[in-house]
């Protein structure tokens, strides 16, 4: 007898996670702007604090630079913190500490401490949130070493990821999707772990490949859904980790399919997906490419408040189809 | 999972291998042990069965293709897979089509005028690639992209049509590509030719008896159920047998070079060239000093055949310590022969010729045959290499030697 499929939100799948590592290791505990009794700007923590009290699920003064350096001062005495920002966008008030700090102690002190935390960061545009609120930073983050920098895209990796990053001994940059809080998906009940550094193939197919983080992952698969419709076969590859990249699994389906689309939300110009077009063109599938290197990435501007615009400022699903199909029948 | 089909290792030193035929296509349902292509390596033509049941899609190595041992070269797809596959039941026309001319509206012509007159063409780097590995220049091929750009499937398309017919400029040529024959023919004669120390010994060997005893022994041969002799001796069996007795006879002679030492083998085994459509094979008689002419004979007629089918298996012309190469039967009277490494001689037999030789002070007609020795001084001297020829042409003037 099969037991009925668990589905969890991605906000929950998150909740689920950061219970399952406090209940198993006093060391974790939560930092954050309203995390407490109000639960989260997202409600991603909801009622964690009536669980594991105050002094676990702590709220912080609106500091963000105060509140990332006592997660990094933590972590080296031996904690395992877990600092939740309210907007990613926020993580610019905190960039001495998780630059300079939190990502350089372990080389700076010749490997005999490491800096176990992580934070979490709601980023995205489509809330109306505008242009202070609707970033997306990850490839700031994941320029710096000493750094990971995960993006989940499902529920399922949400809690996978989470775990894994607390488990690691480095600091883990944690990108959640402010759209795909209320996303459902399959969610078993037990402490899974989804290794970092990994991407893995959504789809399989032999036309092109799409490189998609977070919710890029979701119209990119919508789109190759349209596609084989019309006989163009799109593998999905969601790369679910920036740094470290799995260059392996991008070469080995560039190989295969000839034809490389990246798809992501932050600013297309000097973005994740300029990293992963050069990575290309210095490995050996270059040999294998039959067209130019398709980039579909936010535009070069902030985002508009105006809703018609903030939806055109990043990719759409009708955009990737449009586009994905162009350079599949060599029309770019 | 659908299972891949790899190109597998079928030779010892085998790096890559080229598609030869396909003998399915797209879609094609496929049994577990059925033919599904042919490929060819440095030495062999091999034939691939299907490693399972199933349909076979994603071909991605077309023929003529060079592709690295262990590459996959498409997949069978088991019956469910098949089924959920989107749009398995369409195979994919080619993605690209043709266009035929540019939109009045578009930006660019097809071909820069500027990349033409400059030589260069935009093609991709698979294009390149498929072009390179098929031996074709870019220049004539009709790039279906923007800005006239070749694209793989241009390639693959101007490999499929024949050519048009061309005039015949005074200085042109043609470039037949290599493939792994006249490549591993070229690496190997090149390095012996560079490396190994050639000297090279002549002698007239007189056919005289041989050619009695042969003729008694043909018209000897038992009969078979369809009352056809069993065997039918030619001069090259007895060159092969007095050779490999020569050896025995000459052990200092039976020996291959190697920085270790002198490999100074045990058994007589003795290479013999065969010429193939577009290239040689040198399969081994193993032993021969210890068959008897009719089984060097049987042997070597089977060898023979399997080599210019190229279904030799690669240990049937690995070894030896010598090898015979016989042109007499294009009337060739003399010539000297390259030694194919790692052997330490190999002999160049000529045609079967009537002279006059003095006999007693008058010349008398007799049938003779040159041979010339070509010797690694490096494992052979010349008074040995002289002990080996002179023992040879004992075995060939009174071949009832070889009886003994």
């Amino acid at each position: 007898m099969n037991a009925p499929i668990r589905e969890l939100t991605y906000a929950q799948a998150i909740q689920e996670a950061l219970a399952t590592a406090m209940e198993a290791d006093e060391r974790v505990f939560l930092m954050g702007e309203d995390i407490g009794v109000y639960g989260g700007a997202f409600q991603v923590t909801g009622d964690l604090v009536h669980r594991f009290g105050e002094d676990r699920v702590m709220d912080t003064p609106i500091s963000e630079l105060g509140a990332a350096g006592i997660a990094v001062g933590a972590a080296l005495a031996g904690s395992r913190p877990i600092l939740e920002f309210q907007f990613s966008d926020f993580a610019a008030l905190a960039m001495e500490q998780i630059v300079n700090q939190a990502a350089k102690m372990r080389f700076m002190l010749g490997g005999k401490v490491s800096v176990p935390l992580v934070m979490r960061l709601p980023s995205g545009s489509g809330t109306g949130a505008a242009a202070q609120h609707s970033q997306s930073l990850e490839a700031w983050l994941a320029h710096v070493p000493g750094l990971k920098v995960v993006q989940p895209s499902t529920p399922h990796d949400a809690k996978g990821l989470l775990l894994a990053a607390i488990d690691d001994p480095d600091p883990v940059m944690v990108f959640e999707h402010k759209l795909l809080y209320k996303m459902k998906g399959e969610v078993p009940e037990e402490a899974y772990r989804i290794p970092i550094g990994k991407a893995v193939v959504r789809r399989k197919g032999r036309h092109v490949t799409i490189v998609a983080t977070s919710i890029m992952v979701h119209r990119a698969l919508e789109a190759a859904e349209v596609l084989a419709g019309e006989g163009i076969e799109a593998e999905v590859i969601d790369l679910r980790t920036l740094r470290p990249l799995d260059t392996a699994t991008i070469i080995e389906s560039v190989k295969k399919t000839t034809r490389l689309a990246c798809v992501y939300e932050g600013v297309k110009t000097l973005g994740i997906g300029a990293e992963i077009s050069a990575l290309i063109a210095e490995s050996e599938a270059f040999d294998y490419l039959d067209a130019p290197i398709l980039r579909l990435g936010g535009v070069d501007s902030p985002i508009p408040y105006n809703p018609t615009l903030e939806k055109a400022a990043v990719p759409q699903t009708s955009g990737i189809i449009e586009q994905v199909r162009n350079l599949v029948k060599g029309r770019i | 999972m659908p299972i891949e089909v790899i190109l597998p290792k079928v030779d010892m030193d085998m790096a890559t291998g080229k598609i030869a035929k396909w003998h399915v296509k797209e879609g094609d349902a496929v049994k577990k042990g059925g033919l599904l292509f042919e490929i060819e390596t440095d030495k062999a033509a091999m034939e691939i069965d299907a490693p399972s049941d199933g349909i076979i899609r994603n071909i991605t190595a077309f023929e003529g293709a060079i592709v690295p041992v262990g590459q996959a070269v498409a997949l069978i797809y088991q019956d469910g897979e098949s089924a959920s596959a989107p749009v398995a039941a369409q195979p994919l026309p080619p993605v690209k089509p043709i266009t035929p001319a540019p939109r009045p509206d578009a930006e660019q012509p097809a071909v820069l005028p500027a990349a033409a007159a400059s030589g260069r063409f935009p093609a991709t780097p698979l294009a390149r690639r498929l072009a390179k590995q098929a031996g074709i220049t870019l220049e004539n091929i009709a790039g279906s992209g923007p800005r006239g750009r070749i694209a793989a499937i241009d390639v693959q398309g101007a490999l499929a049509k024949p050519a048009a017919p061309q005039r015949v400029e005074p200085g042109s040529f043609e470039v037949i590509p290599l493939d792994g024959m006249r490549r591993t023919i070229a690496q190997r004669l090149t390095l012996s030719k560079q490396t190994v120390p050639h000297f090279y010994l002549t002698v007239n060997c007189d056919l005289t008896r041989l050619s009695e005893i042969r003729e008694i022994l043909n018209a000897q041969a038992p009969r078979d159920a369809q009352k056809l002799p069993v065997w039918k001796l030619s001069i090259n069996d007895f060159i092969i047998k007095a050779m490999a007795s020569a050896l025995k006879q000459v052990p200092d002679a039976n020996v291959t070079w190697a920085d270790e030492g002198i490999h100074r083998h045990h058994s007589c085994d003795v290479g013999v060239a065969v010429a193939v459509e577009g290239g040689l094979f040198t399969p081994v008689v193993r032993a021969a000093e210890t068959k008897s002419l009719s089984q060097v004979s049987k042997e070597m007629k089977d060898l023979a055949t399997r080599a210019r089918a190229r279904k030799l298996l690669p240990a049937e012309y690995q070894g030896g310590t010598t090898t015979i190469s016989n042109l007499g039967m294009y009337g060739i009277e003399q010539f000297t022969a390259i030694i194919n490494p790692p052997h330490a001689t190999i002999l160049a037999v000529g045609a079967a010729m009537e002279r006059f030789v003095p006999v007693n002070g008058l010349p008398v007609l007799r049938t003779q045959m040159t041979c010339t020795l070509s010797c690694d001084h490096r494992a052979v001297d010349g008074a040995l290499g002289a002990q080996l020829l002179a023992a040879f042409r004992t075995f060939i003037e009174e071949p009832a030697l070889m009886l003994a």
